[in-house]
Order: C-alpha cells, then structure tokens, then sequence
C-alpha cells in the first residue's frame, strides 16, 4: 500500500508544523491554487508506514551483501551518530570562518590523510560521488592540457573492461573515446595500447585492480606509454579497497584519481547515494582543482575558492560537496589509523581468495583462474546456463531465498554469465562458509530441480518483475483516485 | 582490529584453504618496488570513545549561534521520525535498488518521493534525485539541449539572479558542450529580470530561459510574463525552485499557457539538516515527452510474475551502465538517503503543514522587515519578496556581519561577496524555526553592530 492510499482528508500530524494564521501577502498571479498531492496522514501512519517499508529492504546491517566492485562493508554506527551532532548539522555552509574551525579542521585533516594514504599532492573533498569525482579528474586532465596550449588532444582511452561512468564521462568532458582491449590474463593488452597512443592522447582511466579482479601487472609500463605519448594517467579508484595502505595510485605513477569514499571509507551507500568522490592529484593538476579546498594557515583554517586557484576546473556544486558523508568518513579513518589501512586490504584480499577457492574446490569456474584475486574475483556460470539452462541471474535470484544478496551480476560485459563477488573485509569465516554452502546446495538444484532456481526469487516481498513492459509502457507516479 | 572479525586460528584455516603461508603471499603479482613504504602522515587508530572525545568538541566549536543565513541552504524544523526512520539500518546501509525483490522498501519510497515531487512542482514526472540543486541545473540545461532539437544555437538564457555558485556549477558541468550560457540581466530596482533585457532576445533562436523562483535575492519572478516570452520564442523554460515554498507558490508546471518543460531544484528544504552544505539532493522533473532525455534513476511500477505489484528501476537504457558513452548522464547514483528523509518529511508535514510552515517563515520575514524599517533600514529591491530578502544598510555590510556573529548573530550573506554594487546589502533569510525573540535579536545585534565603535568608556 502507497501512502497516498493511507491519506484521509483532513488528518496530519499537528505536531510537526505551525498552526499559523498568517495571511498570505503575495499578489494573487503568484499563488498556488492547484493542490500539491501530498498525503495527509498522522504521524504514527506515517512512522508505521515507513518502518514497514524498510523491512522489506536487504542491507549490510541484515544480510551479507557480496555485491562486486560496490564494497559493501560494515558502516560503523558511531560515524553516524557523531556526524548527526548538533554543531555538525545546523552549522550553515555559508557561516563565516570564525564560526567553521572545528568543520573546517576535520575536513583538512580528512584531505591530509586521503593524500597520506593514496600518495597524491594534494585532495579536493567537493565532488559528491564516484563518476562526478570521475568528471573533475577528467575535466582537470582537460584544464590541464588546454592551458599548456595543447589542443590537439581530443581522445580518452578507456580499457573494454571499464565501468561505464568512465566513457560517459570523457564524453561529458567533449572527448572521444577508444576502447583499448584486455589480454587473456585480463592485463592491458600492451601492443594495442601503444598502437593507439599518440598527439591526440589526453589521457587513460584505469581502474586498478580491474574490474576483472585482478591486479594490472603492467601497470609501470603503461604509465611510461601514456605520459612518454604526453597523455596523463587517470585513476578510477573504485577498487581502492583492494590495495588501500599496500600500494599508493600516486606510487603507480598516477597524475589524478577519485576515490569513493562511499565504498573504501565505509560511508553508507544509503539506498543509493549519497556518495563522495573526492579527487586527488599530482604536483602538476594542483592548480586545476575543483573548489573549495581546505588551506590551514598559521593555526587557522579558511577555504580556498577560485580566487586562490584561479585556473581551478570549476565549482561541482552549491556549497562544498557532501560534508556529512565526508565526515562519516573522516570518523572511520581516524578509528582505523595508520595501522588499520593496509590490514582492510589484507583481510578484504584473504577473503575473497578464501572465497574463490573454496568455489572453485566445489566446482565453480573461475573466470581468471590462473591469476590471485584482488578483493574480488569473476565466478562464470556459462557452463550451467549452457548445459543446465540455469544462468548467472537464475543464481542471483536464488541466493536472495537463502538469504543472500546477489553478487554483481553481468558486469563486467566481458565475461559471460558472470558473478563478480566482492566478500569485503568486515565479513565473517562463518559468514563466507554459508555463502559457499549456498552457493553449492543452489548448483545441486540446478541439477535436479531448476524449474525452482529459473523461478527464483521465491520468499521476497515480490517475485521476479516484468522488466520489459515496465520500461515499454512507464508508470512513473501515483495518479489521485486510482 | 578495527571492524575486521577474524581470529588467528581463522586466518590459519583460510590461509591453507588458499594453500598460501602468509596474507602477504596474496599480493605476490604487485611489483615489490612500488610498494607502500610509509603511512607516517596518518594518526594511530583512535578507539569510538576517544575518537568521540575529538569530535564532540570540534562540533561544539561552531555551535550556537542564531543562524539567519539562507543563500541556498535553509534552516526548518525537522521532525524527530525523519532521521530516525532514515537512519534505520535497512535504508541507511542498503545499497542501489538493483535487485528489485530484495529492495522493495527504498524502490516504493522513491517511487512515493516521484509522486509527491511531481505534484509540488506540478508537472508530470520526476527521477529519483540528482546530487544537488546547483548540478541539477547543470543537467537541466544538458537536457534542455537534447530535447530541443530544432534549436541549434545551444544558447541557453541565464538570469544574473540566480544563485551565483549556481552559475559556477552549471558553467562547470556544461562547458565542454559548446553551450553558451548567456546572462540575462535584472531590473537594479526591483530585483528581477528585466523585461526590456528579455525583449532583446526576441526572435533569436534561444534554447532555453532559466526562471530562479523565488530568485538568489529572494525576489519572486514574474514567471508567468518569462514563460509566455519563451512559449512565444519557441524557447525551452527551465524553472528553478525552493520546493518548500510551492506550498503556497503557483507551481512551474502552471507557469505561462503550458507551463515549464524542466525543473530543477535542491531538495534540502524539505528534510535535510544544513550540515555544512550537503548532502543535499537535487530535483528534476520535466513534461512527459521529455522523460527518455532525463538523466538520473526513475523508478517505474511494475508486475511481478504473480501478477502482483512492485517496483523497479525503468527507462535504463538512458543510463551509461548500459549505454556508456551514448548515456544522456554520467551519473550513477542518487543522494538515496536524503530523498528518504524528504519522503518521509513531506508525508509528516501534508498539505497543511508545509503550507503552514512556509506561511509563517514568510510572515517572519515580514516582521523582521518592519523592525528594520524602524533603524531605517529597508529592502535592497522593490519586488515581492518570499522568506528571504536583501536589506540595504548605509555603509559596507562586510564589517557589520562581522561584528554581529561576534554577538553570535548570524547575520546573512554578504552579497557584496558576488557583486561590489551590492557591497552595502545582506541577504536575510528568516523561517518559520525563528521566534519573535530571536527576530528582536537580530534587530538589536544589527543596530549594535552599524553604530560606529564608541570610544571606550
């Protein structure tokens, strides 16, 4: 039931709102007369409402979520509660700098040890998730570029293994894009990209490890063919997870990279977004970087903004960016210190090659089986969907009756009838092994009974939806008296 | 170790599944020689109660004073249920509804914000969000281009009333489009858009015209004059809302004879705490014939194989996971969570109690006008003004800002920080959260801080 079908005429929540008799002194041309469509109901409807809806949600907090290339990590319940302090949400963003040194002081020390840990000369907190951090990175590449006078790059090379943010944003940036392919080994491949570098490079975006899971070996030598072809190197640091405190992207020779903070620094993915993809950059990006910034000078702290940076890539939102993700994230960083970030790639890398073995010892195919996993790793299920008609989505679906959510599935669009599993380093040896254990009791059905897998989901609020029609014909809102 | 459960006999266990010695042999394809060597910039790991310690007082640093600042963000009342509701486990930790059975809840709670947005704003859908209102902006305009193909300027109409770092974002986002934003300039007077300014255009082939409603001075628009000037340019209108006041403001799909094509927004008034600006979210909506140009999420009703209801994201085949560098976005997300609170904020609040609030946030800007009026002070611009307004003082407004948030007041924005012919004005902004004290206050702080410093006594 919506909560429109809940909706009495005349009821609300008096509580919440005043009960004013204010007349309206407007001219008449700017009034509303149509009604807005909101419900009327009371606030306990409302309440009950909305607690219900939640329950029929899979999260972190309720389920293990192995989604690949999403980091679904457990999000420490005091970076919530610290960043919901009063000081922290009523400061406005516009207060003057003598009422923002405490805001002001975190965000800077956020930026030092995001720069700390990635290697990079300088951070900027602004951009509000992963593919508009994409864009500055991009952008500054382009600032960068355009300043020195040199027009004639007009191309992005973008690996087929790539997510999709990362041509979609060259384009955005008014590049082109070339598509550069993956080796067998799922590395580069090596001659198709130095046959395709040249004047018109701006740059490469590669996120590493890959999508594929698995770590760029050659990535020193693909950072000699862009910048000797004058390009720059972009990292997509989806993946950060994986190498956080072992291997820094500014040690990989990286000119400027984003990072999801939504993802390595365990800020809640919330339903989807909000994220934060705060950027970072080599010495010679740092006069391109998006505004504001964060400058301590003497023992104060103030911000930098386009009169400190002059040739900045520009502003990406009203205020500064998603400050209270940002300090979600500065809250779990300082609580896992110097010493607790090489170890979320440690045990975030152990189990997902605990993960794959035991798979693969049961008699999954991996995609890249003679490579390590990274934190995540490729299980292709070609094999039953050719000769069980059981596929990759039929696994998925079926996990969610026992209790799993899904893997990433078909993505990336290399591998067929894939399942990316990312287990995450907060998760359990017990947790993994009732994973596996589902996995082979799903197989065993495949075998014997698919009819049940095919038809899966069997337990959840619905059962599989009709996609097509859904699209084809978009019902896209309540209409009144329906 | 902090949030990683493994016991040493686990990690023995694991490691010989593996069939390796060590964890470190797990890394055995990075080159040795590029390996991290120090994390000396980074603190030791702090414990919650420490950490917390730290925090508390870092917060309470900037806590306290009385907050008459609007600009963009805007103080309200938000009830207790939103973000405790909102902070509930299963919507704060649950990631993008991509497997619809298993994400029921956060699906209908979109497909519920959809509907209520679509309502305020009175037209015919709306996506599920977008980062903010300033890059929403951004992407309305990108739309606006790919909607309206007969137009090839790509010029697209930019009132210099609008919020300035609003400008700056959408000039960031649109840039490397060859779209030209042109600024359109307002009456000195009233504070709007200057109808001779606009008549200029005429004839020419104009993509699009933006209507900030109610304007970055708090002005209203004459929005209906603006949509029938470009209805009879043959130009695109995108509207530019505060959604809090379409309570009692006549909606952008109401506008002029057929109303806005798009509209655009940010969301923070209804549900999201200033928190230093973000996260906020932005609001799109458009016509129905422009939907597979919108960029973002849409969430659609569908059927399940039982025949019975749910929901689904729909309409993918705009979005770069599936068309890549064909998408109409690189956007990837939504500001999920926030629309979560601003759905459950708009159901607690009804029809009623958003307009209530929105009526006494404007009567409170009535009253603390008239006591400005009292030390002589009065309105920048002569248009009508909703909850915000620029008052003109008789000297810069810099140092008097300055001197009331010493006194604790904050005072309003500097709009002299944008424009130096508006170097003597702030822009006030009071809501329905300000009592009549606290309007006192602000007089009483105002008129201490415009005295010239007396001598010590």
């Amino acid at each position: 039931m919506l909560i429109f079908e809940h909706s009495t005429p005349g009821r609300r929540a008096t509580a919440q709102a005043p009960a004013t008799t204010a007349e309206i002194d407007l001219p008449a041309q700017f009034l509303r007369r149509s009604d807005t469509g909101l419900p009327e109901v009371s606030e306990m409807q409302a309440v009950r409402h909305y607690t219900r809806l939640s329950q029929k949600n899979f999260s972190i907090d309720t389920h293990f979520y192995p989604l690949g290339s999403c980091t679904m990590k457990y999000n420490p319940r005091a970076c919530n509660s610290l960043a919901m302090l009063p000081g922290l949400l009523q400061r406005h963003p516009l207060a003057p700098e003598s009422h923002s040194q405490g805001f002001l002081q975190m965000m800077f020390e956020l930026q030092e040890m995001l720069k700390a840990v990635t290697g990079m000369a300088g951070v900027s907190l602004t951009p509000m998730a992963g593919a508009q951090g994409e864009f500055a990175g991009i952008a500054m590449i382009r600032a960068y570029h355009d300043d020195r006078g040199d027009a004639a790059r007009t191309e992005i090379l973008v690996p087929d293994a790539a997510h999709g943010t990362n041509p979609a944003t060259a384009i955005m940036c008014g590049y082109k894009v070339k598509e550069i392919p993956t080796d067998e080994q799922g590395d580069v491949d090596l001659a198709a990209l130095k046959a395709a570098v040249g004047p018109q490079t701006a740059g490469l975006m590669l996120t590493n490890p890959s999508t594929l899971g698995v770590f760029e070996r050659n990535i020193m030598e693909i950072g000699r063919i862009v910048h000797e072809a004058g390009g720059l190197l972009y990292y997509d640091g989806a993946n950060l997870n994986a190498i956080l405190g072992k291997v820094r992207p500014g040690d990989m020779g990286f000119d400027v990279i984003h990072m999801n903070l939504h993802k390595t620094f365990s800020t809640p993915h919330g339903g989807g977004g909000p994220g934060s993809g705060a950027v970072g950059v080599a010495e010679r990006l740092m006069p391109y970087r998006p505004v504001p910034v964060i400058a301590r000078d003497g023992g104060r702290y103030r911000w930098l903004t386009e009169d400190d940076l002059p040739k900045t890539m520009g502003r990406l939102s009203a205020f500064g960016g998603n400050a209270g993700v940002l300090i979600r994230a500065y809250i779990y960083m300082r609580m896992l210190g110097a010493s607790g970030m090489p170890r979320v790639a440690e045990f975030a890398t152990l189990n997902a090659n605990y993960l794959e073995q035991r798979l693969r010892d049961a008699g999954f195919e991996a995609a890249f089986p003679d490579r390590r996993a990274s934190h995540e790793f490729i299980i292709t299920l070609k094999k039953q969907a050719k000769e069980l008609k059981v596929t990759a989505m039929d696994f998925a679906k079926r996990l969610l009756d026992y209790g799993y959510h899904a893997p990433t599935t078909y993505f990336p669009l290399l591998v067929p009838e894939c399942l990316l599993i990312e287990p995450t380093e907060t998760e359990s040896k017990e947790e993994i092994d009732g994973f596996i254990e589902a996995m082979i009791a799903i197989q065993r059905e495949a075998e014997t009974d698919p009819d049940t897998v095919r038809s899966a989901p069997h337990t959840m609020p619905n059962r599989r939806f009709d996609e097509v029609t859904a699209a084809r014909t978009p019902d896209l809102k309540w209409q009144a008296g329906e | 170790m902090p949030f990683i459960p493994h016991t040493e006999e686990e990690v023995a266990q694991m490691l010989a599944a593996i069939g390796v010695d060590d964890i470190e042999a797990l890394f055995d394809e990075i080159p040795a020689d590029i390996r991290c060597q120090s994390l000396d910039d980074i603190p030791p790991a702090a414990t919650e109660m420490e950490v917390t310690r730290e925090v508390q007082q870092m917060a309470e640093r900037d806590a306290g004073a009385l907050n008459f600042i609007g600009a963009g963000a805007y103080e309200h009342h938000i009830p207790a249920a939103v973000w405790q509701l909102t902070t509930r486990g299963e919507f704060y930790t649950a990631y993008t509804p991509y497997q619809a059975e298993a994400s029921q809840g956060t699906l209908q709670l979109i497909y519920e914000y959809q509907t209520m947005m679509a309502g305020l704003t009175g037209m015919d859908v709306s996506n599920a969000s977008l980062y903010d209102g300033a890059s929403a902006l951004g992407e309305a305009i990108l739309m606006a281009v790919r909607v309206h193909r007969k137009s090839k300027s790509k010029k697209v109409l930019m009132p210099t009333s609008v919020h300035p770092a609003y400008r700056a974002t959408a000039k960031t986002v649109v840039k490397h489009q060859g779209i030209e934003l042109v600024d359109l300039p307002i009456d000195a007077d009233s504070g709007r858009v200057d109808p001779a300014a606009l008549a200029a255009f005429s004839g020419e082939d104009i993509t699009a015209l933006v209507i900030p409603q109610p304007n970055f001075y708090g002005v209203l628009e004459q929005a209906d004059e603006l949509t029938a000037w470009a209805e009879g340019n043959g130009t695109l209108v995108i509207g530019l809302v505060n959604p809090f006041t379409l309570a009692i403001l006549k909606p952008p799909g109401e506008w002029g004879a057929n109303g806005a094509d798009i509209v655009c927004g940010d969301g923070q008034p209804l549900g999201a705490p200033l928190s230093s600006g973000g996260p906020y979210y932005g609001i799109l909506c458009c016509k129905q014939q422009h939907v597979r140009q919108m960029p973002g999420r849409l969430v659609g009703r569908a059927i399940d194989a039982d025949g019975k209801q749910g929901f689904v994201l729909t309409l993918q085949a705009r979005e770069q996971h599936i068309r890549r560098s064909r998408a109409t976005s690189n956007i990837c997300t939504n500001q999920g969570l926030v629309v979560t609170a601003s759905t459950i904020h708009m159901a607690l609040l009804g029809p009623v109690g958003l307009r209530n609030a929105a009526a006494a946030s404007l009567a409170n800007t009535h009253r603390l006008v008239e006591k400005a009026a009292a030390l002589g002070i009065t309105p920048r611009f002569s248009g009508d003004h909703f909850h915000e307004v620029a008052l003109k003082l008789d000297q810069p407004a810099a140092p008097v800002l300055e001197k009331m948030a010493t006194a604790g007041v904050l005072g309003g924005y500097d709009l002299g920080r944008d424009d130096a012919e508006l170097a003597d004005a702030i822009l006030v902004c009071v809501t329905e959260t300000k009592t009549d004290a606290d309007i006192d206050r602000y007089i009483d702080a105002l008129k201490a801080a415009q005295e010239p410093s007396a001598p010590s006594r």
